[in-house]
């Protein structure tokens, strides 16, 4: 669905042109299945890429950006204020200042914009602590075995930190696909859509269908990647006894 | 310029802002007034703890808007509905902060209180909630401020609210209106924050003070 003008209209217009919801009980389950590889699936997709892309943006920031601030550490504290302050602004003023306040257009670049800014705080300060996790005495073993500098960041330092980098995209990833249903309200697509959109036309079974996937989504990812925390850092123990 | 002044001075304005700081004040109340009896309850076993942190962080992976509009259509249009939607939100961080916190009180520091014939009642009150107090004010300050920005959603339940002016301006194609609560949302979630922050250092016993100072 493009979303050029204001979402909620749009949205509202293609779908009474397609249906008119008839309300049989609190879910109307024929409905859902009748729209499930129309709208629902999609939705739940668009959700997905939304989110991985925002998270990924941020990612490729944050882990240059905690690095430097590792080795520069007067470079800390700033970027956690800067990063913290994002982190405050609520979700629905965030999307409304970037509109209104900056200028973007209806759509998903605000929207990954919010996104990426809501995860840099915890993103940078995960990969700070990774790296300050690892011992001094496995980097001084290390740069005695003759590596640079460089090989001792790629293939010691980052490999050790990896457990709490990981451990913060996990928290991004799931703060960041609760707020993208909020997005939904300025054009970003995904499963607000199917909220906003169920809200506005009185219709529980699409307002429910968004609500309850985007939880089940969010729980999900969660927990997959808390198993992956914890196939990471059996490793990671093991590693740091080996030295 | 004109507009957006305009939208404080219009009489619901101050009506939604408090509306606004009931809601959340409420939810962030009840919140505690369930999570820290349930985290003391769990206290005393490991499983428990366990299992009361995993529900915890299981809850704090729900969408707020997906709370509210779960929550809509069993208790309907409203505010009610709102401080029931934002309390479910208000519990997790306080739960697993206040879990936490009492778990991570040393055994040697409960054992000398035990020898001093300190009653399991007096070593909570005395020492294990003194101790864990900042790290539960931290999760009480998470769940405000969250609290707070996702009060502005309780206008799509009807709960009113700063978050009608974000909508209206919205609706009216109004940049200063919604622009007014936007702005209002951030700043009222930034004190929020500030001020538990001092609430925080506030709370901290002066003996934990001195020994952060001292590098322990």
């Amino acid at each position: 669905m493009d979303s050029s003008e204001d979402p909620p209209t749009a949205i509202l217009a293609l779908f009474q042109s397609e249906f008119a919801p008839e309300q049989k009980g609190l879910i109307d389950w024929g409905w859902l299945s009748d729209h499930l590889t129309s709208d629902i699936l999609p939705a739940l997709w668009e959700h997905i890429i939304l989110c991985a892309v925002s998270v990924g943006i941020a990612v490729v920031i944050s882990v240059p950006l905690g690095i430097l601030c590792a080795r520069y550490r007067r470079l800390y504290p700033p970027v956690t204020a800067i990063t913290g302050f994002f982190y405050t602004i609520p979700s629905f003023s965030m999307f409304t200042i970037l509109l209104f306040v900056i200028g973007f257009s209806v759509g998903k670049t605000p929207a990954i914009i919010a996104l990426v800014l809501y995860s840099l705080l915890v993103l940078i300060r995960n990969v700070v602590t990774g790296l300050d996790s690892v011992p001094p005495e496995t980097k001084d073993a290390a740069r005695g075995m003759g590596l640079t500098d460089r090989q001792i960041l790629l293939r010691v330092e980052l490999p050790l930190a990896l457990p709490v980098i990981v451990a913060g995209m996990r928290i991004a990833i799931v703060t960041v696909i609760g707020i993208a249903v909020i997005g939904a309200y300025i054009g970003a697509g995904g499963l607000g859509e199917l909220i906003f959109d169920g809200i506005t036309r009185d219709f529980p079974t699409l307002y429910l269908t968004g609500a309850v996937l985007s939880t089940l989504l969010a729980v999900t990812i969660d927990l997959l990647l808390v198993r992956t925390e914890r196939l990471l850092s059996p490793w990671a123990r093991r590693a740091r006894g080996a030295n | 310029m004109q507009d957006f002044i305009q939208v404080f001075q219009r009489p619901d304005f101050i009506k939604n802002f408090f509306v606004h700081i009931e809601m959340s004040a409420l939810s962030v109340l009840f919140g505690i007034l369930i999570a820290i009896p349930v985290a003391i309850l769990v206290n005393r076993s490991d499983a428990a703890s366990t299992f009361a942190i995993n529900v915890g962080n299981i809850g704090r992976a729900v969408p707020s808007l997906a709370i509210l509009v779960i929550i809509f259509p069993i208790t309907g249009l409203g505010v009610d509905t709102a401080v029931i939607a934002l309390t479910a939100l208000a519990i997790p961080p306080i739960l697993i902060n206040a879990i936490v916190g009492l778990r991570q009180v040393n055994a040697q520091t409960l054992d000398a209180a035990k020898g001093m014939g300190l009653s399991g009642r007096q070593i909570l009150t005395g020492i294990q909630v003194p101790i864990a107090a900042p790290i539960i004010f931290a999760g009480i300050r998470t769940s405000a401020v969250q609290v707070v920005a996702s009060a502005t959603l309780a206008t799509f339940i009807g709960g009113g609210g700063l978050g009608d002016y974000i909508v209206e301006g919205f609706q009216r194609n109004s940049t200063a209106i919604s622009l007014a609560g936007a702005l209002s949302v951030a700043v009222l979630a930034i004190v929020t924050e500030v001020g538990f922050g001092g609430l925080q250092r506030a709370f901290t016993p002066k003996g934990l003070r001195i020994a952060a100072k001292r590098g322990k």
